[in-house]
């Protein structure tokens, strides 16, 4: 319709969340959460209730009962990573002498997720332009796809990427010159 | 550094003075020449006596006592104390501690408050181990024991840990966090002379390093692996190598990826163990229909010195029978993640009867605690914890199993008791039948919810408690509760040390009358109650006295803190916001304060103002 965007129907729907979120982002707090008792955005809600009413709400209340989340997620019955939502891919480094582990779905986008890797393992990823790549930075990110591939991480749009990736390493820049951008 | 007001000063030639002696009980005080020696001779010699004496002191309240006797009991009390307890790391800095106390063997730290373990605090608050680890390598590099609690640990503590203490032998870790399994590897390699790791409901990030294999090859000195909380993957094959070589090992905990028949090899290679940790307690995916399954029974027969049984966390009950031999000898049981039913525990509890802790979840119904009643006529600790930790349900447990518990178990002294409905009928015959209750708490899930059968509030079985459970130190109240209930607690709970507050009172009344009768009050956390800066300022003359108080969700207000931080400059006053305030809102939506000798802290981070 041509005058979705005059409607702004995003902004207008109604759903759980504080304005400005968006579904994807519910807080992963461990690999294993459940939705319902931490998410954040029934909190507000339920808090507020919570002062001006006495009877219990329906809503979870944050923290209550007071058990420790570790419990409460050991008492769910076996879980695949898979069925908790999450999309965990290895990273390594050059020169790093360890792996790590995140989870692309908690990223909106290609500058959040650049700025978790530098904190991470502390380097800049610096400028990257479609033609020459990451020119100048000492450490490129890379990725491995369905395929097989190792490709430049940027060059194809967010979604296809998280869902394509396999697996990150993070290259001397030396070492990236050559890897194509294949669409 | 300054520490003019805490310390009477001695000069610090005086102090290595009396070291020497100390270590040389034939010198005959000729040593340095020093002019205040000469005269003060026999006082040298009664400080050298003093020294010896004080070395027998143990209990730290004791010695807090011997160190304000007088100077020179000071100075010896400070050579003396070898195990260093600091209930909060930011009441005193790592610098002032190390000077003075300079014979520190071992290190007991507590960090974060413990509502934070319930989300209640934004992660990154603080607590970090960081500048304790640094400044105690300095002060202390003889050190062999850490024991910390609610800290923040980085992979690089772990190592600075391993390599700049050379005796370093036990490191227990409880509810912390901020490391993983690539620290815990450099750790154990390093670490020669390791007896006690215990990592104890720590959050430890899978970094995919196989830690377990990073322990030096040969003979091992370990005492201690308590591991359950790793929730990673683990070398079997290199645990089970490191079994074979640690003949001092008493005490394993595994984690849940360790399966039944890999339990069963361990158990066989360490018979001599005292607690241990099941891990699953059932079988790996791979394991074959036809495959011979082992003799668990002789496994757990040959365990002759186990009295600690824990563990569980994934159970087939068909594999419950396997632990009966051992049963007799247990004093401690942890079913804690054990989903099973009272059918399924009544043939275990009836043999445990030398149990003194319980630990299990609301599964097993109040049939099952009228079971464990029945048995264990010496429990002493009980903990009820909750399969569904939801507000609405109808509860498996509730003041029928109490009652059961307070007339089988008469010695009882702390109970944790989570459920979904309570009368105060029954908390009032737990006070009467088990008077020998120090830790008593009752969390009734639902909020503000009265007595079923009365409808009345809960206010008379917890006064109850208060009145007739005389040894009392920790009380944590739930339920519906007006201000009468903490008028009982003001009124009777005379030795009441930890005090925890849900959703209850009616007015600062209530919070006034806890502050005012309860001198021995340290640690205060209150949330979503209605109290208010009135009821805070009611505290003042006791804040110094406390560790600390939590207030979430109340009706503070932000200029109501303010008063309390000027009137008392030795009070630390934390504001923490939570993601969705302002700044500069006048609610506070979180208060935290606590009393410190070195005024605000400097790793604050944002979402915090002291005030």
């Amino acid at each position: 319709m041509v005058f979705e965007k005059d409607l702004n129907l995003d902004a207008t729907e109604l759903r759980l969340g504080l304005p400005g979120s968006s579904e994807e982002s519910l807080r992963i707090s461990n690999k294993r959460a459940l939705p319902d008792m931490n998410d954040d955005s029934g909190v507000a809600a339920a808090k507020k209730c919570d002062q001006e009413t006495a009877p219990p709400t329906k809503a979870q209340v944050v923290g209550w009962p007071p058990i420790r989340s570790y419990r409460k997620n050991s008492l769910q019955t076996k879980k695949t990573e898979a069925e908790t939502g999450g999309m965990y891919v290895k990273v390594s480094m050059d020169g790093a002498p360890y792996l790590r582990k995140i989870d692309l779905k908690v990223y909106k986008g290609y500058p959040e997720l650049f700025k978790a890797l530098e904190d991470m393992f502390k380097f800049k990823v610096g400028k990257y332009s479609e033609r020459e790549g990451y020119n100048g930075s000492e450490f490129v990110p890379t990725y491995e796809d369905k395929d097989g591939d190792w490709m430049l991480v940027g060059d194809v749009p967010w979604e296809m990427f998280i869902n394509a990736c396999k697996r990150l390493r993070i290259v001397r820049g030396s070492e990236a010159r050559g890897l194509g951008c294949v669409v | 550094m300054s520490e003019d007001d805490e310390r009477q000063q001695s000069p610090p030639s005086d102090l290595e003075f009396v070291s020497n002696k100390a270590r040389n009980c034939n010198a005959t005080g000729s040593g340095s020449g020093h002019p205040e020696f000469q005269s003060t001779y026999p006082d040298q010699v009664l400080e050298n006596v003093l020294e010896n004496v004080l070395h027998f002191l143990t209990s730290r309240r004791d010695r807090n006592a011997a160190s304000l006797v007088c100077k020179s009991w000071y100075r010896v009390e400070a050579l003396t104390r070898s195990e260093l307890f600091i209930g909060n790391c930011y009441a005193v800095s790592p610098g002032r501690a190390t000077a003075r106390f300079t014979r520190v063997k071992a290190l007991h730290l507590k960090g974060k408050p413990r509502f934070a373990d319930f989300n209640l605090m934004p992660p990154d608050w603080g607590a970090h181990f960081n500048p304790w680890a640094l400044a105690m390598a300095k002060a202390y590099p003889w050190l062999e024991k850490v024991h910390l609690k609610r800290m923040s640990v980085t992979d690089d503590d772990l190592a600075t840990l391993a390599e700049l203490f050379l005796g370093f032998k036990e490191l227990v870790l409880v509810c912390c966090d901020g490391f993983g399994t690539s620290g815990l590897a450099i750790f154990v390699s390093k670490c020669r002379q390791l007896k006690v790791l215990d990592l104890i409901e720590s959050e430890v990030s899978d970094d995919e390093t196989d830690w377990i294999s990073c322990f030096p090859e040969g003979e091992s000195n370990l005492e201690s692996l308590i591991f359950d909380c790793v929730e990673c993957h683990i070398n079997f094959e290199a645990l089970d190598r490191l079994v074979a070589r640690s003949p001092s090992l008493k005490k394993l905990k595994l984690n849940r990826y360790v399966s039944i028949g890999q339990l069963y090899r361990l158990m066989v290679r360490a018979p001599q163990l005292t607690h241990l940790g099941t891990g699953s307690f059932s079988p790996s995916d791979i394991a074959g229909q036809g495959d011979q399954e082992p003799d668990y029974v002789a496994a757990f027969a040959a365990c002759r010195s186990l009295v600690c049984l824990s563990g569980f966390r994934e159970i087939i009950p068909d594999y419950l029978p396997a632990i009966y031999p051992v049963c007799a000898n247990l004093t401690s049981l942890n079913f804690s993640y054990a989903n099973i039913t009272a059918e399924q525990l009544k043939p275990i509890i009836s043999k445990c009867h030398k149990l003194q802790t319980f630990w299990v979840l609301d599964s097993i119904c109040d049939e099952g605690l009228q079971a464990v009643a029945a048995t264990c006529k010496d429990l002493r600790e009980l903990r009820v914890f909750p399969v569904d930790p939801r507000e609405d349900n109808d509860g498996p447990v509730s003041e029928v199993g109490l009652q059961a518990i307070s007339e089988g178990c008469r010695k009882l002294q702390s109970i944790l008791y989570f459920c979904q409905r309570m009368t105060n009928a029954a908390v009032i015959a737990m006070s009467k039948n088990c008077p020998d209750l120090v830790v008593f708490r009752l969390c009734i899930m639902g909020r503000h919810r009265p007595d079923p059968v009365t409808g009345e509030p809960m206010d008379d079985g917890f006064g109850a408690i208060v009145m007739n459970c005389k040894k009392l130190t920790r009380l944590a109240v739930s339920g519906l509760l007006t201000d009468k209930a903490f008028d009982y607690i003001g009124r009777h709970g005379k030795l009441v040390r930890t005090l925890s507050v849900a959703f209850a009172g009616d007015s600062d009344m209530a919070l006034k009358y806890v502050l005012e009768g309860c001198p021995q009050l340290q640690k205060l956390e209150i949330r979503d109650s209605p109290f208010g800066d009135a009821a805070l300022r009611s505290g003042l003359h006791h804040y110094y006295n406390m560790r600390f108080l939590w207030m979430s969700s109340c009706r503070l207000t932000r200029h109501g803190c303010q008063e309390i931080a000027r009137a008392m400059p030795r009070l630390v006053v934390e504001v923490i916001r939570s993601a969705d305030e302002e700044e500069m809102d006048d609610v506070v939506g979180t208060l935290y304060m606590y009393r410190s000798l070195e005024g605000p802290r400097t790793d604050a981070p944002k979402f915090v103002t002291i005030l």
